[in-house]
Order: structure tokens, then C-alpha cells, then sequence
């Protein structure tokens, strides 16, 4: 099970309470996690990344087991530990944002 | 019994505020969409239950928003606004060529008759439509296409199309404006646009009476007249009695022409209403006193509205699509401003009152008159 967690702006328009738990089938990269988390919330696309799985948003940040991966390729496997589910995938609003 | 519903977006959500027709307790309504900058929240006429919202943020780009029970509940609809084809540059603020970019939704025009039928203007300027309620949206791409298109530049909030009028007399006519191109006309629905800016004069431009490359702040119709336009310019308040073919300056005795937002009376096509603002540089009222000018002549005669607003100290400014009118009997008029105000008057102007003091910069003001 992967978990993420979404800035606060994406849970209000999502009307999601806490974190998400998505399950991959296959590999679990940063394409596949953004993939299933807009099948599951449609009203997400766009917002992240742009439409049909495009380039992520200027003003929007990909963190996890405190490492920055916004910018590593989006197929690349995502670290062990949000694989398994202990450590979260963090989906950011920069600093400069809002 | 009858009543009002104004819908105010802002730089931090969307409030909606109601009232019975005596238009003196109000009921407030939000943030929606808290934290979000709600460009503008328009209802249908076709059905006033049913409601479209501008949000966008910078993290997350553009979302429309759709209510169909007058404001209670909302849901996201379709954000995808795709330009058509290839689109080309426009002028950027240094005169270079610049990609069209989409930034996000200024002004959401709902058709006359259809309820799922919505007319939105964007930033970078153009306009599209959507036939299913918001769920797609479709580029009419002639406008953007126009031949003047790549000489298009922005204006100071950016190159956006701001003001869609739909005539209701000749169907299939509409009028829309863009910082800093100008008003154009279509006659055919939208598949074709030509300029309507003669007339126009204007400097930082280097042709002062060029076709294009006004900055038209704002275009305002009564539905019974729809020939005789008004129009707030950067400087300069103007009219057109020929849909647009020409225009001529009205500014007459205003304390400044310059301004934002402008308005005709719902039941008197020759009383219109704008807020003349310093200059370009002083985005506030002239010696710090908030004042709406009525002219019940269609212009150059105007008359200042101060009966309840303040007259000192006020340092705020009122935007373009932040000024609406009702229809009931005694006209009512709306407006909000920068810091935060909403005001009504349920007098045609002649005295206002703040609804609600303390909202984040109020961005766009609409009103519905409900039966």
C-alpha cells in the first residue's frame, strides 16, 4: 500500500481527510502513484501535473524519505520504504506558491 | 417574496451573500473554496440555481466549479482549457514574442437560454465554451487567430479576455474585450471576430487610434439597447450607439476617467455608474474619498454617490468585473473593492451600506434578482 499525502488546497478539493492509500499493481514510481491517484480523484488532474499525465506543475513539489524527487524521471522506481508503505510520498506546494 | 444573491469572488474564496428584496439583512456564505483565488462566480439566467466559479491557485492551476442548487453545495467540473492548433506568440510587456500560455479563467459568461452552455474568458487572452455544463471545454480559435493576434500585448494583470456580452436582440451576437487589444464583435456565434475600436485613442501605444492594442478595462450593455455600448478604458470612459462601429469620449466632468468597472442601471438604459480611480499609478479613489459617479444622461454629465462611503482615508480599488446592478423595482447596485468591501445600495445609488467589511480582495461582484 502507498501512501501520499497532499497539500492542504488538494485535500479541500479532493474532500480528503488525512492521507491517501492507493495499491500499484506493477512498479511504483512516481507515474504510476500520480496515475492512480487522479483515477481515483479525477477533479486532481490538472492540478498537479498537467493533463494526460504531462509535466509536473512549476509551483508543485514530489518529497519523500526526505529527498527532493521533482526532479528524477517519473519512471524511475520510487525509494523502497514508500513502496512498502512505511515512509509516505509528500506532494507539495512550494514556499512560493499561494 | 423576492430577493437577491450576490456572488463575490475573491483573492482567498468566493462568498455568497443573500438578502430579501428590502436588501438590508444579509446572509453570508463562506469562504467557498477557501484559499483559492475565485476570479469571478456567475449564475445562469436560464436557471439560477445553477452557478460556474473562476478558482485557481498558483500551485494547482484552474478549476471550475459548478452548483446547482444556487450556491449550497459545488463540484469540480472540467479544467482542461487547450488552446486550438498551434498558438503562436503574442507581444510580451518588452515588445518580444511571447507563447500563448493559458493562466487561468477571468470571466465565466453563462449562455441566455441553456444552462449548460458557458462562454469563459482567459488569460493568456481567449475564449472558449463549453456545450455540457463545464465538464469540456472548446477554444473558438478565430478570436485568438485574429490577424492583429501576434500584436496583442498585456496589460498590467496580465493579457486576458475579461468581458464577454451576449446580445439578446440579435442572437448570435456578442461583444468581448481584452487587455490590452481591445473590444471586438462577432456576428456569428463566435466563428468570426473583427476589431471594433474606432474612435479609441490611446497613449503608450504607437499608434494612438490603432485598430488594436487598446487597453478596454471594461464593456458594460443594457439587454433592451444592446447598440448603445459603454465602455471604461485605461483613461478615457466612451460609448458607442452603432454595436461598437465607433465610439466617442464621455468622460465629460469626472474628477478622472480612468477606472475599472462600469455598469448601466437595469431599468434606465441612459444611467450608468463607474468608479474613477487616481490614475494607472494610484490605483485608489482621487483624495481618498470612495466615490461612484452616476450619469443619468449616458454619460459626460455625472454626479458623485458618496451617501455612505467613505470620505477620507480610503486607499482601496474596485476591479473590473467587481460592479453589478439587480433588477428589482429600485435598482439595486453592487460593488466590491480591494480591501475587502462589499456594498450595496438599494437605491440606484443615491445611498450605500457595506454587506460584509472584511473579505479578502474582492476580485468580481455578480448579482441575481430572485423571484
Amino acid at each position: 500500500m502507498i501512501r501520499v499525502v497532499l497539500p492542504g488546497h488538494l485535500r479541500t478539493l479532493a474532500r480528503i481527510d488525512g492521507e491517501v492509500q492507493l495499491d500499484i499493481a506493477g512498479p511504483v514510481t512516481q507515474r504510476s502513484v500520480l496515475d492512480a491517484l487522479e483515477a481515483r480523484y479525477p477533479m486532481l488532474r490538472g492540478t498537479i501535473r498537467d493533463h494526460d499525465g504531462g509535466p509536473r506543475r512549476a509551483f508543485i513539489r514530489f518529497f519523500a524519505c526526505e529527498q527532493d524527487l521533482s526532479h528524477e524521471p517519473p519512471d524511475d522506481p520510487l525509494p523502497d520504504a514508500v513502496a512498502a508503505g512505511t515512509e509516505p510520498y509528500l506532494v507539495v506546494g512550494a514556499m512560493a506558491g499561494g | 417574496m423576492s430577493g437577491v444573491r450576490v456572488l463575490a469572488g475573491t483573492r482567498k474564496g468566493a462568498f455568497v451573500l443573500t438578502s430579501d428584496g428590502t436588501r438590508k439583512a444579509w446572509n453570508v456564505s463562506g469562504p467557498h473554496f477557501a484559499g483559492w483565488e475565485i476570479y469571478h462566480v456567475k449564475g445562469s439566467p436560464a436557471d439560477p440555481d445553477r452557478l460556474y466559479a473562476s478558482q485557481s491557485s498558483g500551485w494547482s492551476g484552474q478549476v471550475i466549479q459548478r452548483s446547482d442548487d444556487g450556491g449550497a453545495t459545488w463540484a469540480p467540473v472540467g479544467n482542461q482549457f487547450a488552446y486550438q492548433g498551434t498558438p503562436g506568440t503574442h507581444q510580451w510587456y518588452d515588445g518580444t514574442p511571447h507563447p500563448w500560455e493559458f493562466a487561468r479563467v477571468w470571466h465565466l459568461e453563462p449562455s441566455l437560454d441553456d444552462p449548460d452552455v458557458v462562454y469563459a474568458g482567459v488569460e493568456d487572452a481567449g475564449l472558449f465554451r463549453t456545450d455540457d455544463g463545464g465538464q469540456s471545454w472548446q477554444e473558438l480559435p478565430t478570436l485568438r487567430g485574429h490577424e492583429s493576434g501576434s500584436s496583442w500585448q498585456p496589460g498590467a494583470g496580465g493579457m486576458c479576455l475579461h468581458t464577454i456580452l451576449l446580445d439578446p436582440v440579435q442572437r448570435g451576437r456578442m461583444f468581448a474585450a481584452i487587455s490590452a487589444a481591445g473590444a471586438f464583435r462577432s456576428d456569428d456565434a463566435g466563428q468570426t471576430w473583427r476589431p471594433i475600436n474606432k474612435g479609441l485613442q490611446s497613449e503608450g501605444i504607437p499608434d494612438p487610434d490603432a485598430e488594436v492594442g487598446h487597453c478596454v478595462h471594461r464593456l458594460a450593455m443594457h439587454p433592451s439597447r444592446p447598440d448603445v455600448l459603454f465602455m471604461q478604458k485605461h483613461w478615457d470612459v466612451m460609448r458607442s450607439d452603432n454595436g461598437g462601429e465607433s465610439w466617442r469620449e464621455i468622460s465629460g466632468n469626472l474628477p478622472t476617467d480612468f477606472g475599472f468597472p462600469i455598469d448601466v442601471h437595469a431599468h434606465e438604459p441612459d444611467t450608468i455608474y463607474v468608479v474613477p480611480i487616481t490614475s494607472d499609478a494610484e490605483h485608489f479613489p482621487p483624495e481618498g474619498k470612495l466615490r461612484v459617479y452616476r450619469s443619468r444622461t449616458g454619460g459626460d454629465d455625472w454626479e458623485p454617490l458618496t451617501t455612505g462611503l467613505p470620505q477620507e482615508h480610503c486607499y482601496v480599488n474596485v476591479l473590473r468585473d467587481a460592479m453589478a446592478v439587480d433588477s428589482l423595482d429600485t435598482c439595486g447596485v453592487y460593488f466590491g473593492t480591494t480591501g475587502g468591501q462589499v456594498y450595496a445600495s438599494a437605491d440606484s445609488g443615491d445611498s450605500w451600506a457595506p454587506i460584509v467589511r472584511d473579505l479578502p480582495a474582492v476580485l468580481s461582484v455578480e448579482v441575481q434578482t430572485l423571484s
